[in-house]
């Protein structure tokens, strides 16, 4: 039961913190599927940002560590001036690689290597921005069979990135914030369900 | 073009779980590409990336076929196992050989205040930066030791995979764009005077001094299977770890591990740690943060290295 079936991505950045912290904050306590969180922020926040997000969460908030393997119901925040990647054995490794999109980490670069490793078993979400990283990294994880989450760009602070998102992707949910936790714990409890491995599959 | 808000697709979680025909959890085929990729590489050149970050090498080898404008892998494989030239481009890739003077400013604070009052009482000293890329990482470290008088009694040695990258870092010249920029780090990291004066600028180059650069030596050096690089007082191995699976890691910190001095320091990246060494307890650690270690032991009479 301990086996990782399901993963949530979350990308954001300017005015994104704030979506993250509702997200999570409304996750109830038995949430399974690990959740990685890919923020762009200002060198003063970051340091802080696993607190930050951790106060109020009912699931256990840290920062992924290099060659640390996913665990379940834990949220992992990707460290400041590294990129994220998911290996195949679904063990974090980071990178000095430069940056991507002027970001590092870069929305793109966890998206793109998470939807190799994962398939169908992501959900990527896109909330504020001010920039269009993660767009391409959305779209990869749709090609892989995942499943695509972008906040409403009429509810947040800067729609750059949640625009950029559905521009170049047919995203599967386009929502308000408040409504994201809930459609998560949805796509959550379905991966598990269904599995993908009794043949209780879906058309 | 943006969609109207009534246009954006109004779905339920069952219309959105496409489902691959196999099961999902198989490796995808781009990823067994790879895997037969890494694998002719070893036959024909003897390179092992096998145990190298797979993540990274696929967001490598992803970018070189789009540069190359491939569209498939088989092409890309050809072309490595055919032309030895395009190989080194490959090479280029894997060893992700991104570096800049005074990475992580606070490591260098902290070495001057914790290492250095250690390594002035010895005589003679030899320093190793394994995978040190194209030298940066070199250079500053030699600019501080000259500031602390200690240049001069000491051997540098840079090694790397990279024959390219070790060209450059033999020729000790940065571009003066990156000299203005890493100045802002050389400040950070406690530098006292400016970092223009250790280098002679021409119309778009910077070059290290001799003084400075006369103890810098450069040579190929393979983590994955070339042996100990011994008696080194010092071993600064930075942001190579982190592309290294566990099993490498191991190997490899083993590996550095005998090429100490009782004694001698240790420093890893900021990232990167004794986690996965069967021998960490054989060391002290001097920093915890910026991954400062000391090889526990006695220290042997600084007479120098004879
Ligand atoms: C990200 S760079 C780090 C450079 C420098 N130490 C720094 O921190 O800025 C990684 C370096 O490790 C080198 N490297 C990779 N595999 C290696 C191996 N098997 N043996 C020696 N060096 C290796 C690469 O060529 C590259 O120059």
């Amino acid at each position: 039961m301990d086996e990782v079936k399901h993963l949530v991505a979350i990308g954001a950045s300017a005015g994104g913190i704030e979506g993250v912290k509702a997200i999570i904050k409304a996750l109830p306590e038995d949430f399974v599927s690990p959740i990685v969180v890919v923020l762009h922020l200002s060198r003063s926040k970051e340091t802080f940002l696993v607190e930050l997000l951790g106060k109020g969460c009912k699931l256990k908030v840290k920062e992924a560590d290099n060659q640390e393997a996913l665990q379940l119901a834990t949220v992992y925040v990707a460290p400041r001036n590294y990129h994220l990647l998911l290996e195949d054995d679904l063990r974090f490794s980071l990178s000095v690689d430069d940056p991507v999109n002027f970001s590092r980490p870069s929305v793109d670069v966890f998206f793109e290597s998470a939807a190799d490793v994962m398939g169908p078993r992501l959900t990527g979400v896109i909330l504020s921005g001010g920039n269009a990283d993660g767009a391409i990294g959305l779209a990869k994880i749709k090609e892989m069979g995942g499943t695509t989450v972008v906040q409403d760009p009429e509810s947040v602070r800067f729609s750059a990135m949640p625009e950029a998102a559905i521009r170049v992707t047919e995203v599967d949910f386009v929502l308000p914030v408040e409504e994201i936790a809930e459609k998560l714990v949805e796509l959550s409890a379905a991966n598990y369900k269904a599995g993908f491995m009794d043949g209780d599959r879906y058309a | 073009m943006i969609l109207e808000k009534e246009e954006y697709p109004a779905r339920n979680v069952k219309q959105a779980m496409r489902v691959r025909e196999a099961d999902s959890m198989i490796q995808s085929i781009f990823s067994i590409e790879v895997e037969l990729v890494v694998q002719a590489i070893f036959l024909r050149y003897g390179y092992n990336f096998r145990d190298y970050s797979r993540a990274s090498v696929k967001r490598r080898i992803a970018a070189r076929l789009k540069k190359e404008g491939l569209d498939n892998m088989a092409a890309l494989q050809h072309k490595i196992l055919h032309q030895p030239d395009f190989f080194e481009e490959i090479i280029d890739d894997f060893s992700i050989n991104v570096t800049e003077m005074f990475r992580d400013p606070e490591f260098y604070l902290l070495m001057r205040e914790k290492v250095f009052p250690v390594l002035q009482q010895r005589k003679s000293l030899k320093v190793w930066h394994a995978g040190c890329g194209s030298g940066e990482e070199v250079y500053s470290l030699a600019i501080f030791f000259y500031e602390n008088g200690m240049c001069d009694n000491t051997q540098f040695y840079g090694t790397d995979i990279n024959n390219r990258s070790l060209e450059k870092a033999k020729a000790g010249e940065i571009s003066i764009k990156n000299l203005r920029n890493y100045n802002a780090n050389y400040q950070a990291a406690g530098g006292n005077s400016s970092l223009v004066d250790y280098f002679t600028l021409t119309a778009t180059m910077a070059r290290l001094n001799d003084n400075i650069r006369k103890n810098l030596f450069f040579t190929e050096h393979n983590l994955v299977h070339d042996q100990v690089f011994g008696e080194m007082d010092l071993i600064l191995c930075r942001n190579v770890l982190i592309y290294f699976n566990e099993k490498l890691q191991r190997r490899v910190l083993r590996l550095l591990q005998k090429s100490l001095r009782p004694g001698g320091y240790i420093c890893l990246g900021m990232k990167e740690s004794l986690y996965f060494s069967p021998d960490r307890d054989n060391f002290e650690v001097v920093d915890g943060r910026v991954n400062i270690f000391r090889l526990k032991g006695k220290v042997e009479k600084d007479s120098g290295h004879g």
